[in-house]
């Protein structure tokens, strides 16, 4: 009997068995929505204020007001008119200047030259419709009744702008060629320092998995150095190489540091042990039969290069590139201190919004700063997981042979390159310790008295760590705990479809692009969750969710390689699964979950984009102090406090390294044993 | 359902059940009845539907409809944490980091027995299994087979009335494998405990088994005993699935005769009108070549 018989002959059945719930898997679902939901309160609500604000466009509509004026007796003619006749009348203000922002006040006095608030003439003013709003006072008055005010009042009366919705704000933004200038700025040093960090990095990696050189681990050190400080502290170094008063500012021949040549040395910099880190995955999982092929069919170094080195290594430098491209176009520290009057994208947000209070324009440079972030990412996201696919073939690992000529040239190479790290550094904390650059060349402490300058002193260094710690806590425990229960909850596939979609969002999302949104959401005072704004709950909010994607990312990698029938084994023994998760889980995951906390501790201490928008003058950061401090021209103590942002995140590593090799030992015992 | 007794005094009864995913159909109309203490093997070619099977038991795959009822309750959508069984999976999925002692202690946590109750119940199972002294070890210091016979002291330890075997044996090597095979079913016979074991091997069912349920595209082809489903298959793929055989084509050329090619051989007696072709299958132990 075939199949089709089968089921010919039994009519399937149509009573269909609906699951019933375990508490276990009502919990795992709670937590999943409540994790799901501060997601949408931190990421995509505060996006959906961003781009609507995009496209509102505030303007004074003068046809909303009508106003009548009294004789000096108090008596009202029965004339009305329309502030807009009286605008056209007077032309005391173009057509084309009543556009303003969503927090536009216009005083109505300006209609009526002949006004003194000592006259005894009236006023009356009132809205035409219910669009039309005005201020008198500070009271707002909406609706059409009409408003009987003396001249002393009356000269308090403010008008409100009424919002549309359309393309305006963009219309407006590509036809001001300054602001589309920064486009093309900005893809210019992405390129560029693209190009530069992905061959620098990859001959480095190269010379680290590919040849037997000596201090290796020395060299590997040296080039995650960058991820350690803010991007604006290399900034502050070429200013003391190559500024106006630089050491070395004569190997410029006259170029300017201000402008893309410094924002690309300082790029490659701060992006080259992003770049590092993932060509050397790459090219460590290479395959040592592939070479020994290349070998016996006689092939030259040369071709074996281009023939086995770089396609295997193609998916990393692929994913490096897209990484730094992302990582340079959506920086800001950079830029603002390097950038001198080369405009990019995400300094104009920065200016646009705190120079000129143009919340609006700020959104639409942020929409435009997404388009290539998410495209960078995409990309990046569809390489990697070939990448992966790559992995799971089994290879035999590639062993170097020695060359002593080649080995040292490499030797060489990766001297000089750490030699650019670590004078980059160096002149940073030289400068830091002398007394007045670059005429009093005596050391001295001075420059750590950041009480006395701007930018929040000591104490904004103290928030900083208060801040990191605060977001490698927090985070890692809403981290970890959602990508355990996206990754081991049952059923409800849907749901965990749309949680892992907005976990990877973040990593698309520049850092100032969220901290804007943050403001439009945060601080819009009918929003509940007003109350966190200028607090240290949003700065730890904002990171957190900032730095969500990588972190979301270990988290998952280190759950998939539990056995996937934990859950079931102690399910069908009774147990609790918060039992499993404490007692089995977490002791099992716990070098992932160090690895998720030093993360975010050290990104926190350098982050300076997101938060920038959001601190208030109780919560200054040290890497916002640095900014503050270089921008009042303050540069020396600017650069000692970057070193110790530097200074904190080493003791951080060292910390995580004793708890990671110490403690480890102890409470897994059974990894040893295995 | 629930409080009917099964009037055939079956202890786990499994009603036309189905299960898709997606457009794919897993198991298609599976009904069958297991007494209580039985051993019975799910068998069949890997995708048949036979863990699928099992995890829809063991409530840890719903199926898509058809009914599961066990000691006389209806357990349908029961989720797998309200279910009476123990299972042991092919990875067998010790927890890595708890010692023997806690792994096998971990299900007898929180059900009201006291500590020394459960250490006295922990050391009697390793005696069981035949693992005294090995109590303080982690799971990565034993070998494949010792780490085998952890998870099934495990699942066995809060004495529940099913045990579920999920491909138990397939990740040991050869020796092992034959070895265990007469300790767990010796152990079985000891607790009484109804016992559902997944296998794609043969010999294993045949040695182990004391009812197969040989299954193939998520159908069941046949259930019987070890020597039913091999001297009597009821199917061509249950005679061609389990042990060698050669296949022929024939007609029917009398009340107990077959005629292949021109050989006409004797056979028990069949149903088949004259004429109609068949086919006809025989088992290499079957043919006993006579001296000439």
């Amino acid at each position: 009997m075939n199949s089709a018989n089968i089921d010919n002959i039994v009519a399937r059945p149509k009573g269909l068995v609906k699951a019933k719930l375990s508490r276990d898997d009502i919990i795992m679902r709670g937590g999943m929505i409540v994790i799901a939901l501060y997601l949408v309160m931190s990421l995509a609500f505060p996006l959906y204020s961003m781009f609507s604000k995009s496209f509102s466009t505030f303007k004074y509509d003068l046809s909303k007001f009508e106003v009548q004026v009294s004789d000096d007796t108090g008596q009202f003619p029965p004339t009305i008119v329309s502030l807009e006749s009286l605008n056209g009348e007077l032309e005391a203000i173009p057509n084309d200047e009543l556009s303003t922002g969503s927090g536009g006040r216009l005083g109505v006095t300006m209609f009526f030259p002949d006004f003194s608030f000592r006259s005894p003439v009236m006023y009356r003013i009132r809205n035409v419709d219910n669009q039309g709003r005005f201020l008198v006072g500070s009271t707002l008055v909406t609706g059409t009744d009409w408003q009987e005010l003396d001249s002393n009042t009356f000269r308090r009366v403010q008008l409100r702008p009424v919002r549309s919705t359309g393309l305006s704000n963009f219309i407006n933004y590509f036809s001001t060629p300054a602001l589309f200038k920064s486009i093309q700025n900005s893809i210019f040093i992405s390129v560029i320092s693209t190009i530069i960090t992905v061959i620098l990095a990859f001959w480095f990696a190269y010379a680290l998995n590919r040849s037997c050189m000596r201090f290796k681990g020395f060299f590997r050190l040296i080039a995650m150095a960058p991820i350690l400080v803010p991007s604006l502290l290399p900034g502050i170094a070429l200013v003391y190489l190559f500024g106006a008063q630089g050491v070395i500012k004569g190997l410029l021949f006259g170029a300017s540091i201000y402008g893309p040549i410094g924002i690309i040395i300082g790029s490659v910099f701060f992006t080259f042990p992003h770049a590092f880190l993932i060509i050397s995955t790459a090219l460590a999982i290479s395959d040592a039969r592939l070479y020994e092929a290349a070998i016996s069919l006689k092939a030259t170094p040369w071709k074996t290069f281009w023939t086995v080195t770089i396609p295997g290594a193609r998916y990393g430098i692929i994913s490096a590139a897209f990484v730094v491209f992302n990582l340079v176009i959506t920086d800001f520290g950079l830029p603002k201190v390097i950038g001198g009057q080369f405009n990019v994208l995400a300094v104009d947000i920065y200016k646009q919004v705190i120079g000129q209070q143009n919340f609006e324009m700020g959104a639409v440079v942020s929409v435009v700063l997404i388009i290539p972030a998410i495209l960078a990412f995409a990309i990046d996201r569809i390489v990697q997981s070939k990448q992966v696919a790559l992995l799971t073939a089994r290879s035999v690992p590639f062993h170097p042979k020695p060359n002593p000529r080649v080995d040292s040239a490499f030797t060489i190479y990766c001297g000089l390159v750490g030699l650019f790290i670590i004078g980059m550094l160096g002149i940073c904390q030289f400068a830091a310790l002398i007394k007045f650059w670059p005429y009093d060349l005596s050391l001295s402490l001075n420059n750590y008295q950041f009480d006395k300058m701007d930018g929040g002193g000591w104490g904004a260094y103290y928030n900083s760590i208060k801040m990191a710690l605060l977001t490698a806590l927090i985070g890692t425990c809403v981290i970890f705990f959602g990508a355990y229960l996206v990754e081991k909850s049952n059923g409800f596939k849907t749901g965990r479809a749309i949680f892992q979609m907005f976990a990877m969002l973040p990593m698309a999302i520049p850092g100032m692009v969220l901290g804007l949104a943050y403001i439009f959401f945060f601080n819009n005072p009918e929003n509940p969750l007003h109350i966190v704004y200028g607090t240290m709950a949003i700065l730890v909010i904002c990171t957190v969710t900032h730095f969500y994607t990588v972190s979301h990312l270990t988290a998952v990698t280190a759950l998939k390689q539990m056995d996937k029938e934990f859950e079931s084994v102690s399910a069908s023994l009774k147990q609790p699964t918060f039992k499993l998760f404490s007692r089995v889980t977490v002791p099992v995951c716990l070098p992932a979950i160090l690895d998720i906390a030093i993360y975010l501790f050290v990104n926190a201490m350098t982050t300076v984009s997101a938060v920038v928008f959001l601190y208030s003058t109780k919560t200054s950061l040290a890497s916002i102090a640095v900014l503050n401090m270089d921008d009042a021209g303050d540069i020396a103590p600017a650069a000692a406090m970057g070193m110790m942002i530097f200074y904190t995140n080493i003791f951080a590593r060292i910390v995580h390294l004793i708890i990671s090799k110490g403690i480890l030992t102890r409470t897994q015992a059974w990894r040893a044993s295995g | 359902m629930e409080g009917i007794k099964d009037p055939q005094s079956s202890y786990l009864s499994i009603k036309n059940l189905w299960k898709s995913f997606g457009s794919f159909t897993a198991l298609k109309d599976v009904s069958l009845d297991i007494k209580e203490g039985e051993f019975v093997c799910f068998l069949g070619p890997s995708g048949c539907g036979k863990t699928t099977l099992l995890r829809a038991i063991a409530g840890l795959d719903l199926q898509t409809s058809g009914a599961v009822v066990q000691g006389g309750k209806d357990i349908s959508n029961f989720p797998a944490s309200e279910r009476d069984y123990g299972i042991v999976f092919q990875s067998y999925a010790l927890f890595p980091n708890l010692t023997i002692e806690k792994n096998i202690a971990f299900g007898l946590e929180n059900t009201g027995r006291s500590k020394s109750e459960i250490n006295e119940r922990v050391s009697e199972l390793l005696d069981l299994i035949g693992l005294p002294d090995q109590g303080p070890k982690y799971p990565a210091q034993l070998s494949g087979g010792q780490q085998q016979r952890i998870a099934l002291a495990r699942a066995i330890a809060s004495g529940p009335g099913l045990l579920l075997l999920d491909e138990p044996l397939s990740a040991l090597d050869a020796k092992v494998r034959v070895y265990l095979r007469h300790e767990i079913k010796t152990l079985q016979q000891k607790l009484g405990v109804t016992t559902i074991m997944v296998t794609h091997d043969q010999e294993e069912a045949l040695s182990m088994a004391d009812r197969i349920v040989v299954m193939n595209e998520g159908k069941v082809e046949q259930i019987g005993t070890p020597n039913e489903v091999y001297c009597k298959p009821e199917t061509l793929f249950v005679a061609d699935f389990i042990g060698e055989m050669t296949q022929f084509r024939g007609t029917i050329s009398g009340k107990s005769l077959v005629k292949i090619g021109n050989t006409e051989l004797n056979m028990v007696e069949h149903r088949f009108s004259q004429g109609r072709e068949v086919s006809i299958t025989i088992r290499p132990e079957d043919i006993i070549p006579l001296g000439s």
